[in-house]
């Protein structure tokens, strides 16, 4: 028997830094997440800012509820995710097209660029399609200089024109996650 | 030998617990719990959920958290929070003191047919909440006890739960508006004042 030890090739990118920075000057309190090692980076500095509330979720629908609520009291926020878990979220984007709510999401890609996990495949290559269908605007990034760019403008036309954003992280950007077999 | 344990008129006991409100926000769920907090007197802070099943809870933590100083409860039924279980976890980890998550449990689903939940089969959402962390007071049965629960949901002194045993039987519905985006509109002037 061997086991299968999982690794993220990149602990500290700079992309995630710059991501962080725009979260901060666009003002965003309210930060949800189920983790992904992409994100891992990410929500550890959201966690050490005293002025952003970081709720991690049990499953991400609860993040899009979550967040509906927090701009009902008038906080920014947005969602950390990867692709499984737009699957989650189906039926609770139909409270931000009701409501005409601002929502953003930023999601790591799987199942995409050297997978590993076929079983991360269906929800990678559907999940464009999902949020569009949903009303969800994707913007897609592959190179990492386009991804703090990119949040920003998708925080912007949310908040600014009360839409549904998504910024997709492709898995080339964020790093093949790596297995490898210890025996 | 005991008898059928009491339980209390649903329209009654959320009339109770809005009838003083003060300050209170309020997100209901779908279905009864929406009918019953607007048959207690349409307010703009009411919230009211036609969808989105399972997140009323944590809509609902969402708001509590970007409102501090203000009392949020969660107004929803048994099925709801069922499909929403896990956002008690989510709720116990992030204990914000302002939250109060009330279930109207009356063991069915009232709006399809009146099939049992699984709180008929013995499942209690009192023992969820406690087992995930969050200071829940026993089955609420009698109006003293839920005279309680309106004092402490304004307290704000702690997450706090409370599952309300109620009949079974409906009442006549009494519809609030379901434009979300007329009811968020005047959610965000009633609580952040006009502006954009």
């Amino acid at each position: 028997m061997s086991d299968t030890v999982i690794r993220p090739d990149a602990a500290t990118p700079d992309w995630a830094d710059a991501l962080y920075d725009v979260l901060v000057q666009q003002n965003i309190r309210q930060v949800a997440y189920v983790p992904d090692a992409g994100h891992a980076r990410l929500i550890e500095r959201c966690e050490d800012n005293p002025d952003m509330t970081a709720t991690v979720l049990t499953t991400e629908e609860d993040g899009v509820a979550l967040l509906a609520g927090a701009w009902l009291g008038g906080d920014r926020g947005i969602l950390l995710m990867q692709s499984s878990g737009v699957g989650n979220c189906v039926n609770m984007f139909t409270l931000i097209e009701n409501c005409r709510l601002p929502l953003v999401t930023l999601i790591t890609m799987r199942g995409e660029w050297g997978e590993f996990n076929p079983w991360q495949a269906q929800m990678g290559q559907a999940t464009p399609d999902i949020l569009t269908r949903m009303g969800v605007q994707a913007h897609r990034v592959d190179d990492p200089d386009d991804a703090a760019p990119t949040l920003d403008a998708a925080i912007r036309q949310s908040f600014d024109g009360m839409l549904a954003s998504a910024v997709l992280l492709s898995q080339r950007l964020i790093g093949r996650k790596a297995f490898t077999e210890e025996g | 030998m005991t008898g059928p344990q009491p339980r209390l008129d649903r329209r009654e006991a959320v009339a109770r617990l809005l009838q003083d409100r003060g300050e209170l926000l309020v997100v209901s769920g779908l279905g009864s719990a929406t009918y019953d907090c607007a048959a207690a007197g349409d307010d703009p802070r009411n919230f009211y959920l036609w969808g989105a099943m399972g997140g009323t809870a944590a809509l609902a933590l969402g708001l509590a958290q970007a409102q501090p100083d203000r009392p949020v409860a969660a107004i929803t039924g048994d099925g709801d929070m069922l499909m929403g279980l896990g956002s008690l976890a989510t709720i116990a980890a992030a204990q914000p003191a302002n939250l109060s998550v009330i279930v109207l449990d009356n063991e069915v689903y009232g709006e399809t047919g009146a099939q049992p939940t699984a709180t008929a089969r013995g499942v209690s959402l009192v023992d969820v909440a406690r087992g995930c962390g969050i200071e829940a007071l026993e089955d609420i049965r009698d109006m003293n006890a839920l005279g309680t629960l309106a004092t402490r949901m304004q307290r704000c002194e702690g997450t706090l739960f409370a599952n309300i045993k109620i009949e079974a039987g409906e009442h006549p519905r009494v519809l609030p508006a379901r434009d979300g985006a007329y009811l968020r509109s005047r959610f965000r002037e009633a609580v952040l004042g006009a502006g954009p």
